[in-house]
This record gives structure tokens, sequence and C-alpha cells, in this order.
């Protein structure tokens, strides 16, 4: 009984006390990078996509509104022929951000997607791809991968030696 | 039944096994890499690692490898001890040093063991500072993409492909960090078996190429318990779907019949369903040839005119399930239904379906033919038309190497030291053909005889057993090595399209029988569904049954003719069925791709795939096996049995009509020949529920159900419901403990691999927790079925050859061939010869040959064999360019002087880029 | 003159009814908004009050719909019937010295009948609805609102027994010098409490109880028929609060020293505006009970104090009626 009163007591005290809502959209809040906003796909330094397609985002999905194919380029790196999230659907959990293996998968401090067709809320690979490498400036996957590319021999990964002559019978 | 303990828990163990198979049948998770149940063990990953204890009182103990220790009773184990553990993380650690960092980019991740293994043993952060090893890559051909930086060196590849499919072209190369396993120098792989090592390899290094291509994680496969249609063997599949195109197909194990393992026709032959030349919805043909698309309730109402109370005559397809082909003759009724083979299949055919009902030897599956230790194959190079059964052979002829092991008391599974104990004894194969076979290097003995000589031959053997002395000294010592056996497999089939060869097959094992041997008996039949259909219109009297050339024949007294995915070209008899074509009578066809057959008819329907729809199919065991839709079928293709009940509801055929579910099909071709009752038994019927629930096609980690088809509309379709299977078009249900039939695909907690079949079998290497699926279908009387030896022999004229198929498992068959792949595969069709007639005609490989037959030319590549009967040419077999050569055709053969060298195509395969 | 006199106060109670619990709505909003570190409806008009308005336009357009399930009959009678009640629970509030459209001398039982009455609607309506949800609400609401009259009857005799009389106007006359919110402390008590409870708002709204039973008794309803339901819950909110302030706190009497500077109509409605204020305030504070435990804090708490009430009250009087 004792501590209903102080809550009403404690209760009637914030009648003195300031109002902590912010008065959006006249004043806008602070968001912090952090901030699990829209999602967009991100370029790597070099300036291609950095999704390889792996689909972890697609499979960590608890809504399962991540849809994407895996498509191969001429010198065999993989990228999503489709890339689609249905942000209909999307919670903004941010699991898909921390599945992600070559961060290309990045969630924004932009939450102003409303829209009056719920069609439009579906977002194919063009309308998420950025032309930047969002939070994290210098990661290439392809560059730290043993993976070989176009533009990187076998042995040039990261920490890796030159590739072994199996015929050679040096030791 | 030794009792061991492992972590002071008693288990009763079989005795034999060695530990690491003790504590996966017990349920424990014990790490292993090299061990394959298939292929024993080694003991080179060091992974299966436990300690062992001298007695109760010992504290510390040794550590030891679970694969290389057997049991003992009384033995202490401990899995869960610190150092075993610390022992296991280790050796993944060191594993993982060169392992590059490209999980995401490899198509083997989310069903790899090695991802599986790592967490198992919980290593997590690598500590090693220096550089990873790299290698380079290799072309290993259309089907098998090459990565070989990922590679563990656990040999289970070489293991593989060299000691137990027998190919000769991968091994493993350098030593010690620098171990390489691939070929001498780029190429295709050579065996007919490569595709398993996409399965075997417990790593990315080989990867299934084709998949690649429209790669997507095993969890977001949808999947179905499925039957293999590229041949008669019967194989158990389970085809993987996801956006509406079957993305590969995978090895789903059946104890008796496939294993672990496919061949690659079964496994990469599939394409096809892809494929462009699918048919999407029905058409009419036009006055000007050209077809005009329809919907599917005009397609029938447009066919019911056709047919309603009019005479009407049906051609089945040994292709096409049981179940539709029972549908066809009922609604045309059985004196107007045509089986669909030609007039010498449907004959031989005929003879195989009595012979088994009567025959004394028993009709073996592979497991069991893998237990024989004496085998007789007359004409048939089982390589190539029933691929899997020969990778069964190659087990069989160890067994003389397990006799040894067995005196020496070794274990079967002390794979290294069985081999080398064996070296090259092996137990006696003799194979009697007109050409190489791809079992000659495993083979005891090859003898070289052309058709009737090979029935001549099988005769003389059955004589020969019977203690009679034969004037052919090989014939004598083949039936010596034979009744030293007990239990002699004698393999036949219809490759040579000769009845004689399975007469004399017969006659063999039945002899074997009289002599007290538990003699096995085999007979090969073409396609998926032949014996399934032979049994169907099999009537229990020997004559013929109608042939589509009597068919054509009346055809124009008929009003109309179905068709039932079935491609008449390849049937033999052109000139009739032209006729059949050009009569008055309407045709109605349904077939899944586009073929002459449809090109001829007035109304096509689009049939449904094995992938899209379900149905049984029985395979040369005798063994009728269902396979259900993956998914759903496009566009407006239905599966033919569908088809089939509409056109029956449209013509109020009073039966049939009432028919509305599969199951009701099934039970009524039950009834209808007392030979098919036991069809209601091969799966479970359609209310079937595990723990009240479906079994779900999907796995629990189906991605993008809210994405996939938010690119047409946000408002996301309802599931599929899938009103005639037991199984759900969802991811709601439960994949555990269900009968073998029904099982979509494999998955347990921490294993992700398809090394988690363990979880779904009763014991290691034994049969699933759910039986076997299928049943059989046939059985013998035990009366006996031997038949007399017809002697035939024929007039050659100088310069006359006789024709002989060659099989190709890429090529011969008729729907695989439209897989990219397999094209690029198959190759050019080809005439092929002996080396001293090539030199005769002078010819190399590749040069041109002119071969006439009747007054028909063909010009075609020369594939020079190494061991050719007298008198005998070979040519490709099933090859569309060569659907006219007939086997024992008499032909003349000339240098083709004119002969264009056509230039390598590559069609399926990017091969500058993809294998790097 | 004196004759059209209740005529015109029960139009202006009709009328100012409505307003005055349209306008409540907006203000608990803005003052649970003031309590709770926000705003409120701020938005439409000066300081938001055109969202009363948005509220009704809304409500006013909302389909008319009857659930197929439902008992029609009932499931249209049940809102009504709150809000008949209630509003006729008002003639015998005397709001200042002859402002009141009946002075009977039964008048606080009236009351209490009217408000026995307004069990019915929530009863009805959750039972017509024909949704578990709503039953279970109507069940609550029965059994709750059932409890409760009981104590907050014999709350009132205290009041009744001091003032001697069941007239309204009588007891305030009564409260001239000393309001009975001191003699009757107790009765005060049990009072409000139970007061809360037979208007069922938080934190005793266990019929609605929106975390549990979707929206309890109302779940089936939208559009005019909710909002009547909400009105009924708000006018109960009013009457509750004249009825506190007319037998407890001196009706329309001011405070000793300055009670004659401003008008008696005046006073009266600044103590049931403070006493909705506290209503909205134990709202604002107070989480709401399990139903186990608003069964035990009736039948274990409030009626002993009640009857120790009665009791005291009886006891003192007839001690003061010996000593006098």
């Amino acid at each position: 009984m004792l501590s209903e009163l102080r809550t009403i007591w404690e209760v009637l005290k914030h009648t003195f006390t300031k109002a902590e809502t912010v008065q959006y959209p006249e004043e806008m809040p602070y968001l912090s990078p952090r901030y699990r906003g829209r999602i967009v796909l991100t370029r790597d330094p070099d300036g291609e996509e950095r999704c390889v397609a792996c689909n972890l985002c697609a499979a960590v999905c608890p809504v399962d509104c991540i849809a994407l194919q895996k498509d191969t380029r001429e010198d065999g790196t993989w990228y999503p022929e489709f890339f689609r999230i249905n942000f209909s659907r999307c919670i903004m959990c941010g699991m898909c951000e921390e599945a992600c293996p070559t961060y290309a998968i990045q969630l924004t401090p932009d939450f102003e997607m409303c829209e009056y067709d719920r069609q439009n809320m579906v977002y194919e690979k063009e309308n998420l791809l950025i032309n930047g490498v969002g939070k994290y400036p210098d990661y290439n996957f392809y560059r730290v991968s043993g993976m070989q590319t176009a533009t990187k021999d076998k042995g040039q990964a990261k920490n890796e030696a030159a590739p072994i002559d199996p015929k050679s019978l040096l030791p | 039944m030794p009792t061991i303990y492992i972590d002071d828990q008693a288990l009763e163990v079989a005795q034999g096994e060695n530990i690491l198979e003790a504590c996966l049948n017990a349920g424990m998770d014990l790490p292993y890499f090299c061990w394959h149940p298939a292929m024993g063990s080694i003991g080179s990953c060091r992974q299966c690692a436990l300690v062992q204890y001298q007695n109760e009182e010992d504290t510390k103990g040794r550590i030891v490898m679970g694969c290389m220790t057997p049991v003992t009773e009384g033995a202490r184990f401990s899995l869960s001890a610190d150092n075993a553990g610390e022992f296991r993380e280790a050796v993944v650690e060191s594993l993982m040093l060169n392992h590059p960092h490209d999980c995401p980019v490899c198509g083997e991740g989310g069903e790899c063991h090695l991802q599986d293994m790592t967490v198992m043993v919980g290593h997590r952060d690598r500590r090693y500072t220096g550089k990873k090893n790299t290698h380079r890559n290799q072309y290993l051909g259309p089907l098998i993409h090459h990565e070989m930086n990922r590679c563990i060196t656990c040999y289970r590849c070489e293991r593989y492909y060299r000691d137990y499919a027998g190919g000769k072209d991968l091994a493993a190369q350098a030593s010690h960090d620098h171990v390489y396993f691939g070929r001498h120098e780029e190429g295709v792989l050579q065996s007919e078996f490569s595709g398993n090592l996409v399965e075997v390899c417990p790593t990315g290094v080989f990867t299934d190429k084709p998949f690649l291509k429209h790669y997507s994680r095993k969890w977001d496969l949808q999947s179905a318990p499925s039957i293999c249609s590229g041949c008669a063997v019967g194989c158990n599949i389970a085809p993987g779907e996801r956006y509406g195109r079957l993305k590969r197909v995978h090895n789903r194990y059946n104890h008796e019949v496939n294993g672990y393992f496919l061949c690659d026709r079964g496994r990469f032959g599939s394409g096809y369903i892809n494929s462009d030349a699918r048919l999407d919805y029905a058409g009419i043909k036009k006055p000007d040839g050209s077809f005009m698309a329809v919907h599917q309730q005009q397609a029938i109402d447009t066919a019911v005119g056709w047919i309603k109370n009019k005479k009407v005559a049906g051609i089945g397809s040994p292709r096409a399930s049981l179940e539709a082909n029972y549908l066809l003759r009922e609604l045309v009724g059985a004196a107007n239904f045509v089986p669909g083979f030609s007039d010498r299949e449907a004959a031989i055919l005929s003879t195989i379906v009595r012979t088994l009902k009567t025959t004394t030897a028993a009709n073996p599956s592979i497991k069991q033919m893998e237990a024989a230790d004496a085998i007789l194959i007359l004409g048939e190079d089982v390589t190539n038309t029933a691929p899997r059964v020969a990778l069964g052979l190659r087990q069989s002829v160890r067994n003389k190497a397990f006799e040894l092991a067995a005196q020496m008391g070794l274990p079967q599974w002390q794979d290294a030291a069985v081999r080398n104990l064996a070296q090259d004894q092996r137990s006696p194969m003799i194979i009697v053909s007109a050409m190489d076979t791809r079992l000659d290097d495993v083979a005891s003995q090859c003898i070289s005889l052309p058709a009737d000589d090979i029935a001549a031959f099988g005769y003389g053997v059955a004589k020969a057993l019977s203690g009679e002395k034969m004037d052919d000294e090989a014939v004598n010592q083949v039936a010596d090595i034979l009744f030293a056996a007990n239990s002699p497999l004698v393999i036949s089939g219809t490759s040579m399209l000769h009845e004689g060869i399975i007469n004399s097959a017969v006659a063999v094992a039945e002899q074997l029988h009289t002599s007290g041997k538990s003699s096995m008996l085999s007979l090969c039949v073409a396609e998926s569904n032949s014996l399934g259909l032979a049994l169907l219109v099999d009537d229990g009297q020997s004559d013929r049954a109608a042939s589509i050339p009597k068919l054509a024949k009346r055809a124009s007294k008929l009003d109309a003719v179905i068709i039932l995915e079935n491609t008449l070209e390849r049937r033999g008899a052109s000139g009739e069925i032209q006729q059949l074509f050009d009569a008055d009578s309407k045709v109605i066809s349904m077939d899944i791709l586009e073929n002459t057959t449809l090109g001829n008819s007035d109304l096509v329907l689009p049939a449904a795939s094995y992938a899209e729809s379900q149905g049984t199919l029985v395979s040369s065991e005798g063994r009728a096996q269902r396979y259900f839709p993956v998914y759903q079928p496009s566009a407006e293709r239905l599966p033919s049995w569908q088809w089939l009940l509409k056109l029956a509801a449209g013509c109020e055929c009073s039966e049939l009509a009432e028919l509305e579910y599969f199951d009701q099909v099934v039970a009524a071709c039950a009834n209808s020949q007392p030979a098919l009752a036991q069809l209601v038994d091969v799966a479970p019927l359609r209310d079937y529920r595990n723990q009240g629930l479906k079994i779900p096609r999907q796995t629990h980690r189906y991605s993008g159900r809210t994405a996939m088809n938010a690119g047409v509309s946000v408002h996301e379709p309802q599931q599929p419901k899938d009103t005639q299977s037991p199984l759900a078009f969802s991811m709601e249900g439960l994949n555990r403990d269900e009968p073998a039939s029904l099982i979509p695909y494999v998955w347990s907690p921490g294993w992700n691999s398809n090394q988690s079949l363990q979880k779904f079998q009763a014991e290691v290497d034994g049969p699933l927790k759910g039986g076997t699926s299928g049943a059989h279908l046939i059985s013998s009387d035990g009366l006996g079925a031997v038949q007399p030896q017809v002697s035939v022999t024929a007039n050659l004229k100088p310069h006359q050859w006789h024709l002989v198929p060659v099989h190709r498992v890429h090529g011969s068959d008729e729907m695989s061939i439209n897989t990219d792949e397999v094209a690029e595969l198959a190759g050019r069709p080809f005439i092929a010869i002996g080396e001293k007639l090539a030199e005769k005609l002078g010819v190399v490989e590749g040069d041109g040959l002119l071969v006439t037959q009747h007054k028909a030319e063909f010009s075609l590549e020369v594939k020079i064999l190494s061991r050719v009967a007298k008198n005998c040419v070979g040519f490709s077999a099933g090859y569309s360019e060569t659907l006219e050569l007939q086997p024992g055709d008499l032909v003349t053969l000339v240098k083709d002087e004119s002969w264009v060298y056509p230039t390598p195509t590559m069609i399926a395969t990017d091969r500058g880029a993809a294998h790097v | 003159m004196s004759e059209l006199m209740p005529v015109l106060l029960a139009l202006t109670i009709l009328i100012g009814g409505v307003a005055g619990a349209a306008i409540l709505t907006w203000f608990e909003r803005r003052l649970l908004g003031v309590w709770q570190d926000r705003y409120g409806p701020n938005r439409l008009g000066p300081l938001g009050i055109g969202q009363v308005l948005a509220d009704m336009i809304k409500l006013l357009f909302k389909d008319d719909w009857v659930p197929p399930f439902a008992d029609k009959v009932v499931f249209i009678f049940a809102p009504t019937a709150i809000v008949v009640a209630m509003m006729m629970g008002f003639a015998v509030v005397p709001f200042a010295p002859g402002m009141m459209i009946i002075d009977v001398n039964i008048g606080l039982l009236f009351f209490l009948g009217m408000t026995s009455l307004a069990v019915y609607s929530v009863l009805l309506g959750g039972l017509a609805s024909n949704n578990k949800y709503a039953l279970l609400g109507g069940l609550r609401s029965a059994a709750q609102m059932v409890s409760y009259e009981v104590f907050m009857g014999l709350s009132l005799m205290g009041v009744v027994m001091m003032s001697g009389s069941f007239s309204l106007v009588d007891i305030v006359e009564a409260q001239t010098d000393v309001w009975f919110c001191f003699s009757q402390i107790l009765g005060l008590i049990v009072f409000v409490i139970a007061g809360i409870a037979e208007s069922h708002r938080l934190p005793f709204d266990l019929p609605e109880a929106e975390h549990e039973l979707t929206a309890g008794f109302h779940t089936e309803y939208g559009g005019m028929k909710f909002a009547m339901f909400m009105l009924g819950e708000y006018l109960g909110l009013m009457l509750i609060s004249c009825m506190i302030v007319t037998l407890f706190f001196g009706g329309w009497h001011g405070p000793a020293l300055i009670g004659h500077w401003l008008p008696p109509l005046f006073w009266f409605g600044f103590k049931v505006f403070i006493v909705i204020c506290f209503f909205v305030l134990l709202r604002a504070a107070i989480p709401r009970p399990r139903y186990d435990q608003l069964m035990s804090l009736g039948w274990k708490v409030m009626l002993p104090i009640t009857l120790i009430n009665l009791v005291i009250t009886g006891a003192v009087l007839l001690w003061m009626e010996g000593a006098a």
C-alpha cells in the first residue's frame, strides 16, 4: 500500500519535469551511425559491389524478407544476380549486417521510408546499392579471400604464399 | 556382442566394428574426415581421436584413433576427456592453417563437413601468423569444379575415385604439405561416377559445377524424395529446387540400391528440366503446321471432342510413370493400348517378364550383387547401360580381398591393409561382349564375340555346367569358375536387342541353381519404367501385344491416337510411324520437351517432368519406387496422369472419372493386375502424418519466403497445398524417423553436410531407420525359365559388318542429352571399329566413315576400340543422328573423303573463367 | 421559471455531459502526458484540443458493423444502457443550492441503483459479442461490479448515519461546517476505490485488460457503438467524481474562510476537477492488479474496513447522543 502511495507521489512530481518528446519532424532527432534504419548494399574501395551472394543475410533474417540469387562474373567471382529486400516485412533487427562476411549489407540512420503503395516497399538491388563503402572504409573481401579474381592471382591474397608447383621435387 | 565403455557408459556393440562406428551407432558426435562408411578407415586425418584406458584404474590413458581401433570386450574409452578434445581441436586448427578465407563464395558452404567439424571441436581463432599455401586449380570438365586451396588432404577423393570407382585419372601428387589432388594435366574427368566427388569431399575442393552456376545454399533448396529416370536401375535421388528451377540432384541413400553414390547421368542429367525446349502451354496445330497456344481447359475440350465416344488408341511409354500408362490403357481400352516399345524390345521385355516370374535364380539388388563371388556378363556394357550396377560390380570383385582379409583376421574396414594384402587379386568376372566395356579393367577374362555367338557361348556354359564337356575350352573354363563360386551372378540385358543372349543368360543362371548355387540373375532393361510397362501389359500369354507398326497400319480406321511421353522416332519402324501421322486420325501427344512426335501431333499437352509430378517406376530389379514432386509445375504444365484424368472426366469415362487422388489411381492400378498388387505398399499414402505433421520439403532454415515473390507482388501468395502426397511445400513438419521413401533431405543438428545421413541410418552403413524404400513387384514361382536355344547364323557378304550398339552414359539417354553439360560430354555420334579394320580402311580416330545400311548413308566419326569381335562395328546408340541404325543390321563401310573435321565446341563451360 | 429549471438543467447536463466526456478524453491524455514526461495530443488546434473533434469525426464515419456471429439486438442495446444509466445518475446530483434536476429523499439510493444498472451494459455487451475475449471481459466485469457494489453502498452508510438522510441536499447541508472527508476517512477510501472499480477505469480495468483480453467486453465493438462505451466510461468517471465531492467534500461549499468569495457552483466544479485529476493520476501511476488480487482486496480488505467504519461511526454517534 505504501509503495502505491509512493508511486503516486513520484508520478505527481513529474508534473514539474520537462517532456522528453522530440518534436519530429520540426525537430530532427540525433541518430547515431550505428542506428538500425534503412538497409543498403555498399561497394568496396575499388567501387565493386561488395555483396558476394553468400546468402547468409537471407538465412539469418528472422522474417525471411531477403531473397537473392548468386551469379558469377567473368573472372569467377560471385555477385548477386538479384537482391531483394521486402521492407514491408523488415523489422530492422540488423542481424543481416551482423551475418555479412563482407560488410556489404549495412543499416543506415534513415528510417523515413513510408510509401502509399506497399509494392514500393520492395527494394531491388538497384535501390539498395549505394556508391560508397558505408561504415567500413577499407575492407575488400576478395583481397583477403583465397579465390582467384581478374585482378588477383593465386597466392596474392592477404597472407598467402605463391602457388605450389606439385611437379617440383623441392621440399 | 562385446561391451565397451565410453565415458563410463556401457555400450553393446557389434563384433568387428571400430570405435568410430560404435560411437556413431550410439548417437555420439565423434568428428571424422577420412573415414567413409562405404570406403572404410585409413586413419589419415587423425580427427576421430579419443582416449583409451587400460582398465578402470587407469586415469591417464592414451590417445587412439576411433576409426582404426576395433572394439574389444571391456575396452574403456573417453570421448570427452580433455586431452582428446584438445587433440581434435588441434587437428582442425592445423587443417585450417592453409584453408582460404572463402566460405562465402564456396559451393560447399552450409553443407560443409569441415565447417561442421570445426564447430564441433570448438576451434575458432587462427593463431598461426605464417603464410597460407596456395594451389592452382584444374579444369576438370563441365561437371566438376576444382578449388584445390580448400583441401584438407583427407584422401577421400583419391580413395573414392581410384579405389572405389576404378577411375585412373585423378590422384594424389607431390608430397608433404604440397600434396595435390587432381589430374596429371587439365581435362575432363573420365569416370562415369566423377560426380560423387562432390559428396565424398568433406569440403569444397570438388563442387557441382552446373549447380554452382545457379547456386543456392542447401538450406534454401526445396527437396523431395525422387527416383532417377536416367536408366532402369532406379537410384534414389533428392533433387533440390529454388525459384522454380531444378538446381541440383543429390544422392538419396537407399541401402539396397544406390547406397551413397550415383552415376553422372543421374546427378547431372536433369538439366533438361530447366531447358528452353520445355513446353509451357498446350498447343493446337494450325493448318500451316504451326501451333497455337491454348489454355488447359480449351485443350481438354478439344481433345474430348476428338475422343469422346470415338475409336481411340493409345501409345504408352517406358519413360512415363506406371500410373500414367495405366490411366491411358484404361481410357482407350486394353485392346487399343500399345505399350510404346519397339517391336524387338517388346519381344525381349515380354521374355524378361516371363523369366523373372518363373526363374529359380534370385533377381538381386545392387547390395546383393556386391556379395557375388563370381560374375558372368553376357553382352552388356553395364557401365553405360546400368551405370550404378557397374559400380556395385567393381565392389563385388573385391570379395576375394575380403576373403583373404578374413583369413588373416583383418576387419573389412581396414581399407589400406585389405587392399595391400590383396594387391591385384580379384574375384572372377568374365565379360563376354562384342566390344570394349568399361569394366574390362577389373575383369578376369574378356571374350569378344558377335551377338549370336555370345548367345551360343552362354548356352555352352550352361551345358558345360550340367557336366557336358564342350569343344570350346574357354566355355569349359568359364563353367569351372562359376561352378567354384558360392553365389555366382549372371548379368545380361536388352542393350544388344538380342533375345538369344537373354535366354542363354537365363540358362546359365538356372543351371547354376540346379548345381546347388545360390545363383543370381540380373537383366538390365533400357528405360526407367520399361519393366513396369512390360508388367502392366503382360497378360500371361507369350504372344506379342499390339505393336506400334500394327497400330499405324490401322490408323486410318481410328478417330484419334493419344501418345504418352513417347518419341516414336526412337522406336524404329519409321515408315509406319510416318503413316500414323499422315493418317486422318487426330494425334494427341503429351510430353516434357519438344520432339519430333510432338511436332507431328495435332494437339500437344505440356507434361510435368519427374521433378514436378509423382508416379511409380519399376526398376530392372522389379522394385517399384515412388517419386514425389519437388515443386509445383509452372505455367500450364500438368503431370500426365492428371491430363489423362481430365480427359477421362471429359469423356465421362465412368470408372476413371471418379478418381481424384493419386492414391486412388495407384489403388486402381494395383487392382488391375495381380503382378502390380504390391503397388499400394510402395510408399505411404497421402494421409500419412509424421507425429501429426506432413513431411516438409523445405529446411527449417528456408530463407526469403516473404521476399522471393515480392518482386512480382508484395502480397504474399499462400504456400501451394499438396493434397496428393504426405509431403508439404513448406518448412513446417517433421523430417525425422519417417519411412525411407519419404525422406526429402538429410539434416541433423550440428550435421549440416550430407554426413548427417548417419543420423537417419539405423546403424552405420545399414538400412535407414524407416526401412528400405520401394516394394518388390515380381515374385518368382521358381519353376524355372529355360528357353531352348535357337541357333542363328548370319550370312555376311564381303565388306559387310554387323552393327553393334555402343551405349554411352552421356549421350544414349533421350532426356539427359538435352542438358548442356551432358550434350558437351556426349560429343558427336560415332562409329566404333577395331584397330585392324581401321588400318584396313585407312582411317584414324577422328576421321569420318561413310556407313551404308540398305539405302541410307551416314557419315560418322571414327572411334577406335581395343577389343572388337569379328565382323562387328559399333555405333553410338541412342544418339538422335543414328536412330535409324539398328543392332544386328549389316552395313558397309567406306572412308569419308569429304569428312569435315568439326572444331571442338564448348557448349556448357566457360572454360576460361569458371575453373579459376 | 422554477418549473422550467429542471428541464433546462437536464438539457444542459445532457449536452454538457457528452461534451465534457469528449473533452475529458483529450484532457486525460494531455494530463497523462504531463506525468509521463511527454506531450500527448498536441497537433490539432490549440493545445491539441482539436483532437477531440478529429476523434469524433473518425468514430462517426466508421463502418457501423455488427459481427455476423453476435446477438444483434443485445449487441446494439448494450452500449446505450451504460450511457442512459450514467446520465440518469446525474439527475440527483446537487451542483449548487437549488441547482439540481430533482431532489428526492432517496437520492443516494437512486444513484446506487443507476450505477448498478451500468453493469448490465458491460455484461450484455460481452455476452452478445459471442467472442471468448468479450465473454471473459463480461464475466470479469459482472463479478467485479457486483462485489464492489456491496462495499460502495456500505461505505456510504456512515455518511447517511451522520447526516441522517438519504437526500443528497441534506448530506451537503450537513457538511456546512465540517466535511465528511475527515470524519468518514475510511468510508472515503473505500468509496474511491470502489468507484474506480465501478467505472472500471485503470488500474481496475480488468474487463478490458487489453494486454490479456485484447479489449475485453468491447473487443467486437467499433464506430459509434464503441464511442458509446467510452462515453459511458467518462460519464461514469464524472458521476463518481461528483458523488465523491457531494458526499465527502462538502458539495458546493467552499473552504471555511474563502468559501464565500466565489459562487457555490464554482467550488463544486473545482472540486470535481481535482477529483478527476486524481483519478487520472491513479491511472498514470498504478499498474493493473491481477484478477484474484482485485477480488481478495475487495472481500478481505474493503469489506472489513467498511464494517469497522460502520461500527465506529455508530458507536461515536450513540456516544455523542448519550453525551448530548
